[in-house]
């Protein structure tokens, strides 16, 4: 006769640390927590900082069909030394362009602390078999680009074919080798706040090193409540298993009021651990002008114009 | 490639971010130096001679004088309200009541932010609050209530509604301006004159508001307020040119009113205490169950009668939710209430705070495990540092007794049936909070739950058109919504 | 020597802007030349409303009476302009109290009008009104400024979008009107004037398979005809007096929807 188990003592399972409850998200109440968050007034020297780390988080972008050597040796140009009159103001993180030009950028940073980020896995869509995305970024890292940003398998997701989503994340990140991952959920395709959730936590489960709202093709690109509901995700998986995930708003954000309130957001919600270039950064190109010319307000205290800022 | 290129900036985390002071500029406002009664349309001396101080409770700095109304004031208050009820503001055409009500209702938005200062700088509460949620609310009050003015055959179809006539309103000192907008715009919506005497902590919205009511050119005689301590409330209440009497704060106050009216016919509405349960289910959105939860009981620092002082958390997700919360409340910023970044103002007065530290140190004395994050108090003013106690027994008297202040016991449940037991063991049925994704749960506990309010994945949610008010020791009658003018007016079926 | 006034050229008000017919025509009424709407001016009244539906339908009900509101407070200031292309002062006092009355009950019909219905079983049954959407409205003739706002008010507050048309003789009051509601916070397309000929527009706006109701209020004689014409997309029917002031003229404009839901653990 079978003899019952013998229970582990204090019947606990020895499991590993694994994936945080997936759960839902209310959307009313995210939204108005990202609210009042946004309400926060910063000012004098903490606004300085905060523009100050702004910039140094910035993943200047250009992503354009038109985009040419020139033109990408210009915004590198710009990268590292974003204001020519100021000479406190830092280089930005680093420079988000098409696979092509890749080289181009390399060559123009070379020397600098600035980074080579190359969108790929059939940037914007994603709707291409595995192996040429995987082929594709392996051709970037070989190439020297020092981060790629993916797209998940949308169409995939939203049918409900969540392995192999999660299959192409996990091989595109052995195809990285030692180039960082970020993975682009387009949120804004996504359609629910849940959806968002259940994305950020495959990705992380799958090894992305940042999650990333948009590519900035589609609208709505990155927003506050969005951008919370992210980072929540990054919080519970920490809280689960410790691993650090960094978070990445793409699209939409154009003015520095609103890099301060993502920077809020963020510190609110994991801390002063993530706000550092390792792990925010914001997706942007007109960006960047629009913190110069506040930085140079709250230092003069006079309203700027566009004129007297360099457009690259 | 030039200098600037290559020079290395270094790329640590941030090791602090202090958000430096923001502070709503308070010259917006103008005091005088003493407010008088305002009776009959005009600033009158007290009869009683006394005067007594105005103070900030953030700062200890006296704000203003204003009158100590003794029996002979009230009775010329309400003199006045009968007068003005008599000659003209009962037999006025209904939409021109309306009209002065729409003025007001204008007139409280166009000066909403001096108010709101005036508001934070009297009572304590952080300006973030009164300019977002006091003010806008006040104002839709008068909105909403205005348009039932000419309206009321179709609130009570065939029973030909009429005003009651005086009305004598006590209200407290959590929400001042905002109370205020609840008594008096039901009350003149239906025809009424009023009496209404603010909490002696904080008068000087409701003064204000006198002249607000100048500014609309409403009828001398309608909206008299008397201010002064319980006194001035009692003698109100005891007088026998009042009709009704509605009354706001504590369920001790309220039930020794309850006496006093006994036989007397004056109608009667109580909105008292509460010691409201917070629900949350294994299956709710967590973080946002916690930011429900952050607002139940640590808005305007839990001197709120529904707020959720109660956690009733199931026991599968208790350490996920405890230390989600203690996570939360580190972000909770506490100082000067004029500063737009404070989450938690000063508490309302010295009185109130020994009641809250006493309370507090009961718990610790009676086994409840307490939690404060760390928090600098400022050294002028009444503060208290958000608390939160595990290990609570549901007979510890933190459990028990309404504490008015940022103090959170967390208790467990297993199953629906417990949760509504123990939510349902008070004698108090102010308010309830139910956090679930399941939409049948949500309706079951709305149906089983003792309370006049129950809130669904969200707290502390008011608006002029959701009748509000509280079973058995927490009053009686309901304010906003069309169930709120019922207590306003009287009825041909004399119900 | 007296000085040469700028004389007013009385144009449409469609979609929150003021343009001429597409067809450049003009008839004469009350001494002026005043916009004579054509068919595919009325079409693109039509468009114009259905596109400001969805907003002014998903505003709160308090945001409408507020909006509503204030039309009364620019109405008040332009007292004597209206009171001059109507009857008097009489006529648009009233017609201003009239905008205030149904402001005041934005935020109040779903209490009066809907429920919360006692089914038998466990289920939280709910009917709530809602806003039909693009209604069309002829204006009565008379009185040219009250007639027209008690059969708009109605049709606004609860959150539908409207394409009225004018009095045929006496459309100075309507336009009037325009400007008061362009310079209030009444969202463009929300209300929309055509000026013209009743037996041109009447029929087009009747048998328009994108409107959802018409108010044959001011129809008159040709009221069969269009009833007829309505019939081809089950058009809600609406007729009521120039005069009539009620929470069910509004709700004459209104669906209602019932919703389920079990109670359980």
């Amino acid at each position: 006769m079978a003899q019952t188990p013998v229970l582990p003592r204090g019947f606990e399972l020895p499991l590993e640390p694994r994936l945080p409850r997936i759960g839902s998200v209310d959307a009313v109440a995210l939204e108005e927590r990202a609210a009042t968050l946004a309400k926060r007034s910063i000012k004098k020297d903490s606004k300085l900082k905060a523009y100050d780390l702004a910039v140094r988080m910035m993943d200047l972008t250009t992503l354009e069909g038109a985009d040419t050597p020139g033109k990408v040796a210009a915004l590198c140009s710009k990268a590292m030394r974003p204001d020519p009159v100021d000479r406190s103001i830092p280089p930005v993180a680093a420079v988000c362009v098409y696979p092509n030009l890749v080289p181009t950028a390399k060559l123009r940073l070379e020397g600098s602390d600035v980074k080579v980020a190359s969108v790929a896995t059939y940037f914007p869509s994603g709707q291409a078999p595995l192996d040429v995305k995987v082929t594709e970024v392996r051709e970037v890292v070989a190439a020297g680009a020092d981060e790629v940003d993916m797209v998940i398998d949308r169409g995939a997701f939203l049918s409900g074919r969540y392995a192999k989503v999660y299959d192409e994340i996990v091989k595109v990140k052995e195809a990285c080798g030692a180039a960082h991952l970020k993975v682009i959920l387009e949120t804004g395709e996504l359609g629910t706040y849940d959806n968002v959730r259940r994305a950020s936590l495959l990705a992380m489960a799958a090894g992305a090193d940042f999650i990333k709202t948009s590519t900035g093709k589609v609208n709505p690109a990155a927003t506050l409540p969005v951008t919370l509901c992210m980072l929540e995700a990054i919080r519970d998986v920490y809280d689960e298993t410790g691993r650090i995930v960094g978070m990445k708003p793409a699209g939409g954000i154009r003015t520095a009021k609103q890099a301060i309130q993502y920077l809020v957001v963020l510190h609110e919600t994991l801390g002063l651990r993530w706000l550092t270039p390792d792990l925010f950064r914001f997706g942007a190109s007109s960006l960047l002008n629009d913190v110069l010319m506040q930085i140079r307000k709250q230092k003069t205290g006079r309203y700027q114009s566009p004129d007297y800022f360099t457009i690259d | 490639m030039s200098e600037l290129e290559t020079r290395h900036s270094p790329v640590p985390a941030l090791t602090e971010w202090d958000y430096a002071p923001a502070p709503e500029a308070r010259e917006i406002v103008q005091l005088e130096k003493r407010y008088g009664l305002f009776i009959g349309g005009k600033f009158l001396k007290p009869r009683s001679g006394e005067w007594f101080a105005s103070v900030s409770p953030s700062s200890e700095e006296t704000l203003a004088e204003v009158a100590q109304a003794n029996e002979k004031d009230v009775d010329v208050a309400v003199k006045a309200a009968r007068a003005a009820f008599d000659d003209g503001w009962s037999k006025l055409a209904a939409s021109e009541r309306a009209k002065y009500l729409f003025r007001i209702a204008r007139l409280l938005q166009e000066r909403s932010r001096e108010l709101a200062v005036l508001e934070s700088l009297d009572g304590g509460k952080p300006i973030r609050e009164s300019r977002d949620v006091d003010l806008p609310l006040a104002a839709a009050h008068f909105f909403y209530y205005a348009g039932w003015a000419d309206k009321l055959e179709y609130a009570f179809p065939a029973r030909k509604p009429k005003p009651v006539g005086v009305a004598g309103q006590i209200i407290p000192w959590n929400f001042p301006l905002l109370m205020l907008a609840w008594k008096i715009a039901p009350a003149l919506a239906c025809g009424n004159t009023v009496v209404l005497k603010p909490a002696e902590t904080t008068p000087l919205t409701a003064l204000f508001f006198a002249d607000i009511c100048r500014q609309a050119e409403l009828p001398p005689g309608v909206v008299n307020i008397v201010t002064g301590d319980g006194s001035a409330g009692a003698a109100l209440v005891k007088h026998a040119g009042v009709d009704k009497i509605a009354f706001t704060g504590s369920t001790e106050v309220g039930k020794a009113i309850q006496r006093e009216l006994a036989g007397t016919g004056k109608k009667l509405t109580l909105e008292l205490g509460g010691k409201a349960a917070n629900i949350i289910f294994d299956d709710a959105a967590l973080d946002q169950a916690v930011e429900g939860i952050v607002n139940g009981i640590y808005f305007n620092q839990g001197h709120v009668c529904c707020a959720g002082s109660r956690l009733l958390v199931q026991e599968s997700i208790y350490e996920a939710t405890v230390a989600k919360l203690k996570r939360r409340l580190e972000t909770l910023r506490l100082g000067d209430p004029l500063d737009k970044n404070t989450d938690i103002g000063a508490i309302n007065s010295k009185m109130q705070l020994d009641k809250i530290t006493e309370l507090v140190e009961s718990g610790k004395q009676e086994g409840a495990e307490i939690y404060q994050p760390p928090c600098r108090l400022p050294e002028k003013g009444y503060w208290f540092a958000p608390t939160v106690f595990t290990n609570v027994a549901q007979s510890y008297r933190i459990a028990q007794e309404e504490i008015f202040g940022p103090v959170l016991s967390v208790l467990t449940f297993r199953t629906p049936e417990e949760a509504v037991e123990k939510a349902n063991n008070t004698p108090y049925g102010l308010s309830a909070g139910v956090w679930t994704e399941k939409g049948s749960r949500i309706l079951w506990m709305a149906d089983k739950l003792r309370a006049g309010v129950v809130w669904a994945n969200t707290f502390n949610r008011f608006d002029p058109a959701s009748p509000f008010g509280g079973y058995r020791e927490s009053g009686f009658g309901r304010e906003g919504g069309r169930h709120g003018l019922e207590p306003y007016l009287t009825f041909e079926d004399a119900a | 020597m007296s000085r040469l006034p700028v004389k007013k050229t009385y144009k449409l008000y469609i979609g929150g802007a003021f343009p001429r017919s597409e067809s450049g025509r003009t008839y004469e009424a009350e001494g002026q030349n005043v916009a004579r709407a054509s068919r595919k001016d009325a079409r693109d009244a039509v468009v114009a409303a259905r596109k400001a539906v969805s907003g002014w339908a998903g505003a709160t009900a308090y945001n409408r009476g507020q909006v509503l509101y204030r039309l009364a407070e620019m109405m008040e200031t332009r007292a004597g302009d209206l009171g001059a292309v109507c009857s008097g002062k009489r006529e648009v006092e009233a017609a201003i109290d009239r905008v205030v009355w149904y402001a005041g009950w934005a935020d109040k019909l779903a209490q009066v009008i809907g429920s919360s219905n006692p089914v038998s079983g466990p289920y939280f049954d709910f009917s709530i009104p809602e806003p039909t959407g693009v209604v069309a409205v002829l204006a009565p003739e008379e009185p040219a400024l009250g007639g027209l706002i008690s059969r708009l008010a109605p049709v606004i507050v609860g959150g539908n979008a409207a394409v009225v048309v004018a009095s045929e003789a006496h459309p100075l009051a309507a336009l009037e009107l325009a400007e008061a509601l362009a310079t209030s916070d009444v969202p463009g397309g929300v209300v929309n004037i055509l000026t013209g000929l009743r037996e041109e527009l009447a029929p087009t706006l009747a048998g328009h398979m994108d409107v959802n109701a018409i108010d044959l209020t001011g129809a008159d004689g040709a009221a069969p005809e269009l009833e007829r014409l309505a019939a081809d997309n089950v058009k809600r029917v609406v007729h009521g007096t120039p005069n009539e002031q009620s929470p069910w003229t509004i709700s004459k404009f209104l669906e209602i929807k019932t919703v389920w839901h079990p109670i359980g653990q």
